[in-house]
């Protein structure tokens, strides 16, 4: 296409339109962008300045800076022992995820199964429903089998409740992969675990890093989970650890505060880089259900 | 060669194969225990007097409607259904939403090193736990706090003054970069071609969106709208660490609600039949989702 485009209007008059210009609008657009940016980046500046300030307060300030507010947190017991809570229960919840997602969206993709269509509507319907719903009879089962304040336990249900979702991505990544190769490796005499090690892994590995990440973020995040079902300081993830903190009034320093809920961000930024880096696909909804 | 008949089972048909019931049973079986039993239990348990503690902890019974009776005169119920139709309507559908594709828009016009770096400050947003959203937007709301000092009004706590408000404004900057996504997706995947013979003709901007492209786009507006809804009935940490559902109930939500019923309470059959409301409404939605992703293919 040309720089210029012109077109005859109703009298032979031709208007000129050029191409590219840099207008009003697009100065209007940029700024408008510009401001949405600091919507969106002065509530989070706020953690990071206040993480390195000697004394700071509720308010965006610029910093006296210290390294003190950090060294406070890395000294701190309770603060590292719920990382280390939150290390194996988002660990256990992606590695029993993950791996039950991919040997059941395997068959659920290329393997003749009755009912596979209504199964895979119940599946995505289970991953809408509300975690709040299953929390009280959840609870009523974890007393009854003694299972309360474990985080493998714990890790267990959040594993569940992150299945139906992982299985349909999985899926969706399975089915991408093209049927061929597993036809010849049949052919050739190879068994349905031997395909699925040696053909199917190997192509699948952008999608089961996806699934593991998001799963692994969700885990991390997790609250209201944790928050019901376990009690002793030592079992208390990130989440419920700054719930704590945020409730004791002055107990807690801001600064500190704010460098643990930075420290406990970065993991899932880190990831979610990783991530997108494969990611970029998955938000086109076409064909959602198959 | 011989005729080929009777040889063996058809091969021009699948087969049921016995290995993919091995594979699935491990998920199935999690999923049976830890999903689907705690679901049928949970329809069991919102028809009873179950309690925490206390002589009904144990010696609860089946109660039939009296829990719908119950929430058709609780004040407090309906207050929480308003309060969740405000905020799935407010920061999810009109907020999110809206937003979500207004940023879509402009980020697509703007020059480069713009459109990276406000991209990726909405993503970040996004990708933050919640917990931290809820205490950076509980530390941006709070009297001398950043916003209050924007606003002007250094000694107010707008975390009182607008709870519900500011609670739906902390969840819309966390979400709105899935919209985002989803929306800058969708113009991507728009054939070039109508566009160009849009421009070609000479139809404005303002034109080209209202009569073009957001007709173009009414699939992945109406899956947007769908999960948005379904993902914000059920939202809880963001709320509750902000504000535990106070001040008074100003921002107790059915999902803040059923915990505070149950664990707060002690009311844990009352607790779930409000939580299978919950569910009712999500479901609603979900069906639709259904139909309208099966409509697109």
């Amino acid at each position: 296409m040309s720089a210029v485009q012109a077109r005859p209007l109703a009298g032979d008059k031709l208007i000129v339109v050029p191409y590219r210009k840099v207008s009003a609008a697009a100065m209007a657009t940029n700024l408008v962008l510009i401001l949405l940016g600091c919507f969106f980046l002065l509530p989070m500046l706020w953690m990071v300045f206040a993480s390195i300030d000697s004394n700071p307060d509720w308010a965006i300030r610029i910093p006296s800076p210290t390294l003190a507010n950090f060294a406070d947190v890395l000294g701190r017991a309770d603060a590292l022992s719920s990382f280390r809570s939150s290390l194996i229960l988002a660990g256990t919840t992606t590695v029993l995820t993950t791996l039950l997602a991919l040997l059941s969206a395997y068959p659920l993709s290329r393997m003749h199964i009755p009912f596979k269509r209504p199964f895979m509507l119940v599946i995505l319907f289970a991953s809408g429903l509300p975690v709040s719903m299953l929390v009280v009879p959840v609870y009523q089962m974890y007393v009854y089998l003694g299972w309360l304040d474990s985080l493998y336990t714990t890790a267990l249900f959040l594993a569940a409740s992150s299945l139906p979702f992982a299985i349909w991505l999985m899926k969706n990544f399975i089915d991408a992969v093209p049927v061929e190769l597993e036809h010849a490796a049949a052919i050739d005499g190879a068994s349905t675990f031997r395909i699925l090690r040696e053909v199917v892994l190997p192509l699948t590995v952008p999608g089961t890093a996806v699934t593991a990440i998001y799963t692994f973020i969700n885990a991390w995040g997790a609250f209201i989970i944790p928050f019901v079902l376990t009690y002793s300081p030592d079992n208390q993830p990130g989440p419920v650890e700054i719930y704590n903190f945020m409730g004791s009034h002055g107990l807690f320093k801001f600064g500190d505060l704010a460098v643990f809920s930075l420290l406990f961000s970065v993991p899932v930024i880190v990831l979610y880089l990783f991530m997108s880096r494969y990611f970029s696909g998955a938000f086109n909804f076409g064909g959602a259900v198959k | 060669m011989a005729v080929v008949g009777t040889l063996g089972p058809r091969l021009d048909r699948e087969r049921f194969q016995w290995s993919s019931l091995l594979m699935l049973a491990p998920g199935l079986v999690l999923l049976v225990v830890l999903f689907l039993g705690p679901v049928l239990y949970a329809f069991y348990i919102g028809f009873t007097n179950l309690a925490l503690v206390g002589s009904r902890s144990r010696d609860y019974s089946f109660t039939g409607l009296e829990n719908v009776a119950r929430m058709l005169g609780d004040y407090v119920f309906i207050k929480s259904s308003w309060l969740t139709i405000l905020f799935v309507v407010g920061s999810a559908i009109v907020g999110q939403s809206v937003l979500g594709m207004l940023l879509a828009i402009l980020l697509r016009n703007a020059v480069v090193p713009i459109r990276i770096v406000v991209g990726s400050i909405v993503i970040v947003a996004w990708v933050l736990p919640e917990i931290t959203v809820a205490l950076i937007w509980y530390a941006f709301s709070q009297a001398g706090g950043t916003l209050s000092i924007l606003l002007g009004h250094g000694g107010t706590n707008f975390l009182v003054l607008v709870p519900m408000l500011i609670v739906s404004v902390a969840n819309l900057w966390r979400n709105v970069a899935f919209s985002m996504l989803v929306f800058s997706a969708g113009l991507r995947n728009l054939p070039s071609e109508v566009l160009e013979a849009a421009e070609v003709e000479g139809a404005s901007a303002w034109r080209r969106y209202r009569s073009v492209i957001l007709p173009l786009l009414r699939p992945t507006i109406v899956t947007n709208l769908l999960l948005v809804t379904i993902l914000n009935l059920s939202e809880f940490t963001l709320i509750y660490a902000m504000t535990q559902g106070g001040p008074g109930i100003e921002t107790t939500t059915l999902p803040i609600y059923v915990y505070q019923e149950a664990f707060v309470f002690h009311q844990l059959g009352y607790g779930t039949a409000i939580s299978l409301v919950l569910v009712l409404i999500g479901a609603f939605f979900s069906l639709l989702f259904v139909r309208a992703s099966r409509r697109q293919v």
